[in-house]
């Protein structure tokens, strides 16, 4: 996906964004910008407007502000929790090839794409309800991955599997990152992957609570303001 | 068979064709049951046409456009009473589509009937085919992705409101063209059973497709057999007139039980 915008320096500079949705004000006021090959985090409690940070970014929920994207820019989306219906007659090899229609990008190297995410030729032809939670992802992620992007942006991209399986796919999107010199922007709730992977972290209570290099800018009176209660748990993981 | 016969004929195989098609993306979608009462709404445009001596098809298709609308408006939307709405109009409308429906048209405007077809109809109704396959083919690929997650399709630079307009469209032809052969009551289920066979017995977008165009085929010819070598039927002292709509809806629901069977056992 391509959209325009008028900054080139940046992949991506963002001045005074509100978005207000059924009159609640859910993001007032927010400036930042991405640098290409930079990999930020967006942390912040339930509620903070993440997701619908990253729907904006996509011109898929209305907004006020600016948002520019560089006019070379090339977005792939890993959307947050997405539900397989079972019974749905669909593999990721189709939906591969229709996203390859779609934007006009040749469909021969899918097979190649769906291996660096470790999905296998089978895999690719099993309808997409009977993978399993880390396979359904990993093909989110190749999905997102389809016609260059330079830039990703993902939502949660663990939220609907388990532990030990999350921690590959966080080695996984770093990997791609790092092999493709993507840009990326990562709703997380994990602080152990941002403080390993992040090049820069935006804390996001309806406002901008910090915005800075992890180990800057996440001080504990942050954390404390950002999580209030559970900031326990985050300052443990840190630990 | 008069060549007229052989008209009405072809253009009912190549509607359950159509109907086959439409009718697995609209199971996927889980739109089987909206588009059911769809076809509902046909009525008070029959009714209406026939009241004032139009063309029926006419007035069923200015029912359909205006309904069409309004589901997509309602999708739209994407209000929890979206459900409620359609529920609450779609049965007003048919039971305003009976109220004014002449009574001796009333059974066949229902259930359908066998009709002899003219040339310049059966050329309109095969352009409106053509449409459908057209739109099928050459849409499928952005058909496939909203029906995945209208987020990632929207994402990817589709315009999702669009999709969904065009495939209602297309959906509402579909009804407009059984409707002849079909009825009110009947037609959404020739998009929706032979789906639902298509889905039993295979596991991948292009059998399923296939087989659920070629269940519809199978339906319409079964019926039109059926009531050509056995217009009625007489059991003891009872004796039962076979309409056609009934009866392919029929052989569609046989072949769905043999095709829910082979997949149980």
């Amino acid at each position: 996906m391509s959209l325009n915008g008028s900054e080139s320096v940046n992949l991506l500079t963002v001045k005074n964004l509100s978005v207000q949705i059924e009159r609640k004000l859910i993001i007032e006021n927010l400036s930042f910008e991405l640098a290409a090959g930079e990999k930020l985090s967006v942390l912040g409690p339930n509620g903070a407007g993440k997701t619908i940070l990253l729907r904006a970014l996509l011109r898929l929920a209305p907004y006020s502000g600016e948002i520019n994207w560089a006019p070379d820019v090339r977005i792939g989306y890993v959307p947050q929790k997405l539900e397989a219906d079972r019974h749905l007659a669909l593999t990721y090899r189709d939906l591969f090839a229709a996203k390859c229609k779609t934007i006009n990008v040749p469909a021969n190297d899918i097979a190649r794409i769906g291996e660096s995410v470790g999905l296998t030729k089978e895999m690719l032809e099993t309808p997409v309800g009977h993978l399993s939670g880390g396979q359904f992802q990993r093909g989110l992620i190749a999905f997102a991955l389809i016609g260059q992007p330079n830039v990703l942006l993902l939502d949660e991209p663990t939220a609907s599997i388990d532990e030990p399986g999350e921690e590959h796919i966080y080695e996984l999107i770093s990997r791609l990152e790092d092999q493709f010199g993507l840009a990326s922007i990562m709703v997380s709730h994990d602080l152990s992957f941002v403080y390993r992977y992040a090049t820069k972290v935006l804390c996001l209570n309806k406002r901008s609570v910090c915005i800075g290099s992890p180990q800057v800018a996440l001080s504990p009176e942050v954390l404390k303001n950002l999580y209030g209660e559970s900031y326990a748990y985050y300052e443990h993981t840190h630990a | 068979m008069t060549t007229q016969e052989i008209y009405a004929t072809v253009l009912a195989l190549l509607t359950a064709l159509a109907a086959g098609l439409v009718g697995s993306f609209a199971q996927m979608k889980r739109m089987s049951l909206a588009g059911d009462v769809i076809s509902h709404v046909a009525l008070p445009g029959l009714g209406l046409a026939l009241l004032f001596g139009i063309n029926p098809l006419i007035g069923a298709a200015v029912a359909l456009s205006l309904g069409t609308l309004l589901i997509w408006h309602l999708q739209k939307g994407g209000t929890l009473t979206t459900d409620v709405a359609i529920g609450v109009i779609f049965t007003a409308a048919l039971a305003i589509g009976t109220l004014v429906t002449p009574s001796e048209d009333l059974i066949e405007a229902l259930f359908g009937g066998f009709q002899n077809l003219t040339l310049p109809a059966f050329l309109v109704g095969i352009l409106l085919i053509l449409v459908i396959l057209i739109y099928i083919y050459t849409s499928r690929h952005k058909l496939i992705l909203r029906i995945f997650s209208p987020e990632l399709a929207a994402a990817t630079g589709i315009n999702v409101s669009r999709v969904d307009l065009y495939f209602l469209l297309v959906f509402s032809t579909t009804v407009l063209l059984g409707l002849r052969f079909l009825g009110a009551l009947l037609v959404g289920a020739l998009i929706i059973v032979p789906a639902a066979i298509g889905r039993q017995v295979t596991n991948t977008l292009s059998s399923f497709l296939t087989a659920s165009a070629l269940a519809g085929v199978v339906s319409v010819a079964g019926g039109l057999v059926i009531t050509h070598y056995y217009p009625s039927l007489t059991i003891q002292t009872v004796t039962i007139n076979l309409a056609l709509g009934p009866t392919v809806i029929s052989v569609a629901t046989l072949l769905f039980m043999f095709s829910f069977l082979r997949k149980k056992i």
